[in-house]
């Protein structure tokens, strides 16, 4: 195998480590839920209003 | 299928060149970059908004650092064609002349282009630079779009994204520009470009709810402009557009260099994506000006291929090559990642091409484990990850109202308000530079390009600059004439050539009279 190729081959298997170890906590992935509904709710509190009729509005002429 | 570890390897030898280029030896030259970014625009609250009076009010409003000018078309002909069959002449009517025009001092142009705000990064000196001038235009359009809140009706507010398609069937453009050599032949470009360039929409896209053009219908896909390139070369940028776009206008010596204008990509707002994207552009072409792309992994059907690309969100579905077999664009990009490091190691390159590998290459590791794991890199992947989370937990449909405001939503660049930025700032996106980096672009110029002429021209003679072009300036003294000081070489101009220059001349007719001297 080249350098490359080895290179390569840690890359992906640190990926798949840390994957693993997400899974494996169970409180670490109860955390993970609570921060998502944060940034969801956080959200939520930014977005424009009447959702339909802002993207029915939203027409660009072309560019370029 | 392509045997992704067993295609041949790339020659860097002389002897292979020689057959290229027909014993003509050339080096790679030095890859000046350069973005082009149109964003959309929309009155909140006034759905007949004109978009025109719009976009001029937010670049009339900028308050930094600028200079109001005449942009001179003389030495600019969109109309040309690098195949060199294109209209003679080449000489464009001033169609800017009655829009609006600033140059910055960082040494950018931001204006009018039909019915956008148009930012245009300075030139930059590499990939990494090239990133950061074009982030920091998010930033100059965000406080124009502010600054001009005043001149609307009361209860009005301006909103700005950075995208490329309004969802019904509108796209404006995101283009990267390239400094080549005038020798390589076009021909080239054309057989050993295309395909990188359909295949590295897996890691330039940032995302788009459905289709739009008569493209078959997609829940999401990983492009906002696939839908819209219907042609494999060609100069169009507004109809029938073109994988590769044939415009010649070299913002240079026309004699030594060509600008390729890359006109098949997504407006980025990650970083990394950026980098990503722009560097690994960069090392493919000089790789093809040296000759040491190995083979053109020519695929049978380039336009159908940009289409399915960009709508398998999964990266399974093989391509067609024209040779015959099949491979994934995922393939194909390991294959192009391999070409890259090996003329990498043959060269001297700017420091930050080292970064762009890294990327690179792990951002194509990471697609292949699972897409969504480079939700912090790429603008496609973390939006279809937020929508993910949405429809999990409000059970809502892929044609929900909530999700495409959400998508609309994402590229929105009020930093209050756009969901990138709150994305961002909950720490799910990476960054390469600091606030004060971005901060700092936006005020100064690159050092190592001509744009360090250009912005600090801006700077410090800004009332005598009466017209510009990427290539040239032109002053007021006071005098009969106006004065034109052409900028021909895009690495000239720098910090090192010219700061003395600008130090010693107090005015631009000091300026002027030093620069006869010379």
């Amino acid at each position: 195998m080249s350098d490359r190729e080895q290179k390569r081959e840690r890359k992906r298997s640190t990926d798949e480590q840390e994957v693993v170890d997400e899974v494996a906590d169970p409180e670490a992935g109860q955390e993970v839920t609570e921060r998502i509904d944060d940034l969801l709710d956080e959200i939520d509190s930014v977005l424009e209003e009447n959702a339909e009729e802002f993207v029915k509005n939203y027409v660009q002429k072309g560019g370029e | 299928m392509f045997d992704v570890d067993n295609a041949p390897e790339a020659q860097s030898t002389r002897e292979h060149r020689h057959t290229r280029y027909h014993g003509e030896l050339m080096a790679a030259i030095h890859k000046v970059i350069g973005t082009e970014t149109e964003y959309g625009i929309a009155v909140r609250g006034q759905a007949d908004f004109n978009p025109v009076l719009a976009s001029s009010m937010v670049v009339n409003s900028y308050a930094g650092m600028r200079a109001k000018i005449q942009w001179s078309h003389e030495e600019e002909s969109p109309g040309r064609d690098a195949r060199g069959f294109g209209p003679e002449g080449g000489i464009m009517p001033d169609i800017d002349g009655g829009l609006v025009n600033v140059v910055l001092g960082n040494g950018a142009r931001f204006y009018v282009d039909h019915a956008h705000p148009e930012y245009s990064s300075p030139e930059a000196y590499d990939p990494l630079e090239a990133t950061l001038y074009d982030k920091a235009g998010e930033l100059i359009v965000s406080r124009a779009a502010r600054e001009a809140e005043p001149l609307l009706e009361d209860g009005k507010s301006l909103l700005l994204h950075k995208n490329n398609s309004d969802g019904k069937g509108n796209s404006y453009g995101s283009h990267e520009n390239f400094l080549l050599a005038r020798q390589l032949p076009f021909s080239d470009l054309v057989d050993y470009f295309t395909t990188f360039l359909v295949t590295r929409q897996i890691f330039t896209g940032s995302g788009k709810l459905g289709s739009e053009n008569g493209r078959p219908a997609v829940d999401y896909q990983i492009t906002q402009r696939a839908d819209f390139f219907e042609e494999e070369v060609g100069l169009e940028t507004t109809l029938k557009r073109p994988i590769i776009n044939t415009r010649d206008e070299p913002h240079g010596d026309p004699a030594k260099y060509r600008r390729l204008h890359v006109i098949i990509g997504d407006a980025n707002l990650n970083e990394v994506q950026n980098l990503i994207k722009l560097g690994s552009a960069g090392l493919i072409l000089m790789a093809i000006e040296e000759a040491a792309l190995p083979d053109n992994l020519r695929l049978a059907r380039p336009v159908e291929s940009t289409w399915q690309v960009s709508h398998d969100v999964d990266l399974k579905k093989p391509l067609e090559l024209a040779e015959g077999g099949s491979a994934t664009a995922l393939e194909l990009q390991f294959r192009y990642l391999e070409w890259a490091q090996k003329y990498a190691e043959s060269t001297d390159l700017p420091v930050a091409y080292n970064q762009v590998l890294d990327e690179w290459e792990q951002v194509l590791v990471d697609l292949e484990l699972d897409p969504l794991s480079t939700a912090d890199r790429l603008d496609w992947t973390a939006k279809r990850h937020l929508l993910l989370e949405y429809q999990e937990r409000d059970g809502l449909a892929w044609d929900a109202p909530k999700l495409k405001l959400l998508a609309l939503q994402f590229h929105d660049v009020n930093p209050e308000k756009g969901l990138y930025y709150r994305l961002a700032a909950a720490g799910r996106v990476r960054h390469l530079f600091t606030p004060e980096q971005v901060e700092a672009a936006v005020v100064n110029p690159p050092e190592r390009t001509r744009a360090y002429f250009r912005g600090n021209a801006v700077r410090k003679y800004g009332p005598s600059l009466v017209a510009a072009n990427w290539d040239s300036l032109v002053f007021d003294t006071g005098e009969e004439t106006l004065k034109r000081v052409p900028m021909m070489e895009p690495l000239r101009g720098t910090k090192e050539l010219v700061s003395g220059l600008l130090d010693s001349s107090h005015d631009a007719a000091s300026l002027l009279e030093a620069l006869g001297d010379e």
